[in-house]
């Protein structure tokens, strides 16, 4: 899968301009993802692509759309030293895989094994996988799910 | 035994809700407002379940009302239409609205011991009046608008203690600056933030709140002050229904920091980090406009003190001013106590309640290369218009005398 870097404290403001907060569409939203701070990636970014970050990666705004804005470019996993912690639940609320890791600058292409906390590229790299109980969350596809099917 | 977050998320859960646990919690009120409503109310819809509790959903119109632009128009009418179509009592339409935070507590919904969720990042202001409070995505708010509950992480506690008191020209927002600039961005990460002391005490709600409200510029999930009398005279005859205090009890915290207000001087938080802080007398960039308002710094005793600054004087011939009051309340007292006045005969343009140009939205975007100094909370690449424009945050007082001076400069009071 192949990566795109950032690097610390990437705020949602970056991720999608409040300008454009007007459509819970995910594939417009994503067509403005960091239109402000790299205009290349929404244009460039592929199904699977990979976000790879320093820490507090998603800190400041609240707003989901920046979340729905790389579902809606196909990017299949976030991994970060660490997470803005809305950003995170937002992540697992609609079943974005965001992974805690400390991946190194030079990566160009990983492979992700999530289940078993792997990653893989020019070097290995192990991450604790996620409670259980948020595990559930992500095998049901996102809290919606999860909540109809648990009848929570 | 705890913590304040512990003890109050074991009363929301009836579990012993230790930090590090995942804890099932009861909520007392969730707050969307007209950016985040939109996704929630599609979620709403897809899940197909009644309203839990239609008294306790809050629907706050703010950021893009009165509408900007055709689609800020269609996004308020899915909320009207939603509040309509559920019963919802708690929407505030424009006219009776406000900066969603400064409604929430206007209308009697926050007090000691309460869980409250919104779907707005500043949602944890709420922990100066001893509510546990945090902000959530749009999908979880429309969880719990069918469900009434939520997990949370117990957070870890970091303890504030601030002893001393503030000089006249320095407020809550510049300890509160200084704080996140000591503690960093991420400082305090996943991490609850108590704060303490003979300052603390000594503080209004507003600089309170504002403090609380920034508790999320240095990353953390909720913040809190001890809940004290004037929480309680606050709450006379406004809080809706009733509420008991809670307080840390032995609790264990993991790290403690100490303060003394007497040594804060006003400070700003230059571009492009809310943790990048200095000295406001150290920075003296010139300004092309000076914003006073947000749910950080736009209450009535935020105008009172820029009005004290501005009196008799005039907004420099190269500044504007952009006042936006942060609710209908505010501005009617501000009316009645002759603040706008102030504000108008100095030269300053006032707007009605609205998030506005706090978050590049309108009444107040900048331009290419402008400098803004702002009460509001937050100065990322591009956060109030264009992407090399220049925000400093700071103070009220701060904002007022440098809208005098054209320049970033400490108030004289």
């Amino acid at each position: 899968m192949r990566v795109w870097h950032f690097g610390d404290n990437v705020d949602t403001d970056q991720i999608i301009p409040a300008k454009y907060l007007v459509t819970a569409d995910n594939k417009e939203l994503g067509s403005h993802a960091f239109e402000l701070v790299r205009p290349e990636f929404a244009k460039e970014a592929r199904q699977g692509d990979v976000i790879v970050a320093g820490s507090n990666f998603g800190c400041g705004s609240s707003r989901e759309h920046a979340v729905r804005a790389f579902l809606g470019l196909g990017i299949k996993y976030v991994v970060a030293r660490s997470f803005a912690r809305i950003f995170y639940r937002n992540c697992i609320n609609l079943g974005l895989l965001c992974i805690e890791c400390d991946v190194g600058g030079d990566e160009k292409e990983l492979d992700i094994d999530y289940e078993n906390g792997k990653i893989v590229g020019k070097k290995e790299y192990s991450f604790p996988p996620p409670p259980d109980f948020i595990k559930r969350i992500i095998a049901d596809g996102g809290i919606v799910e999860h909540l109809r099917r648990n009848n929570v | 035994m705890g913590t304040i977050v512990e003890e109050i998320l074991s009363r929301a859960s009836g579990a012993k809700a230790e930090a590090r646990h995942i804890v099932d919690a009861k909520i007392d009120y969730v707050m969307v407002n007209d950016i985040t409503g939109l996704p929630a109310f599609e979620v709403f819809d897809e899940i197909g379940r009644p309203v839990w509790d239609k008294e306790r959903v809050v629907l706050v119109p703010d950021h893009y009302v009165p509408a900007k632009d055709v689609k800020s128009a269609e996004q308020a009418k899915a909320m009207r239409e939603f509040a309509k179509r559920n019963g919802i009592k708690n929407y505030f339409e424009v006219g009776n609205n406000g900066v969603c935070h400064q409604v929430m507590m206007e209308q009697g919904f926050v007090a000691p011991g309460r869980v409250i969720v919104g779907a707005d990042s500043h949602t944890c202001s709420y922990g100066a009046l001893g509510a546990f409070s945090t902000g959530i995505g749009s999908t979880e708010a429309a969880v719990v608008f069918a469900s009434g509950r939520l997990w949370f992480k117990v957070p870890e506690t970091f303890n504030f203690k601030v002893d001393g008191l503030l000089k006249p020209n320095c407020m809550g927002k510049d300890l509160m600056l200084k704080i996140i600039g000591d503690v960093s961005v991420s400082g305090c990460l996943y991490k609850s933030m108590e704060f303490s002391g003979k300052a603390i005490d000594a503080l209004s709600l507003a600089d309170r709140f504002s403090m609380c409200n920034m508790v999320i510029e240095a990353g953390g999930k909720c913040g809190f002050m001890p809940p004290d009398r004037k929480v309680d005279e606050y709450l006379k005859g406004r809080v809706v229904g009733g509420y008991s205090k809670v307080y840390p009890t032995e609790p264990n915290y993991e790290k403690e920091r100490h303060y003394d207000a007497s040594e804060i001087v006003p400070m700003v938080s230059a571009p492009h980090s809310p943790d990048n802080v200095k000295p406001a007398a150290e920075v003296s960039v010139e300004i092309d406009q000076a914003y006073l308002g947000s749910c950080t710094n736009g209450r009535i005793e935020d105008l009172r003190i820029a009005a004290k600054v501005l009196k008799g004087k005039k907004v420099h011939s190269g500044v504007r001013l952009i006042v936006v009051p942060a609710s209908k309340s505010v501005y009617e007292q501000a009316l009645a106590e002759g603040l706008l006045k102030v504000f108008l005969d100095s030269g300053a343009f006032i707007s009605g309640w609205t998030c506005g140009a706090c978050l590049g939205g309108y009444m107040g975007v900048l331009a290419e290369g402008e400098v803004c100094v702002s009460s509001t909370n937050r100065n990322f690449i591009g956060r109030m218009g264009h992407p090399k424009s220049s925000v400093y945050l700071a103070s009220p007082a701060t904002v007022a005398a440098s809208a005098v001076a054209g320049r970033i400069s400490e108030a004289e009071l």
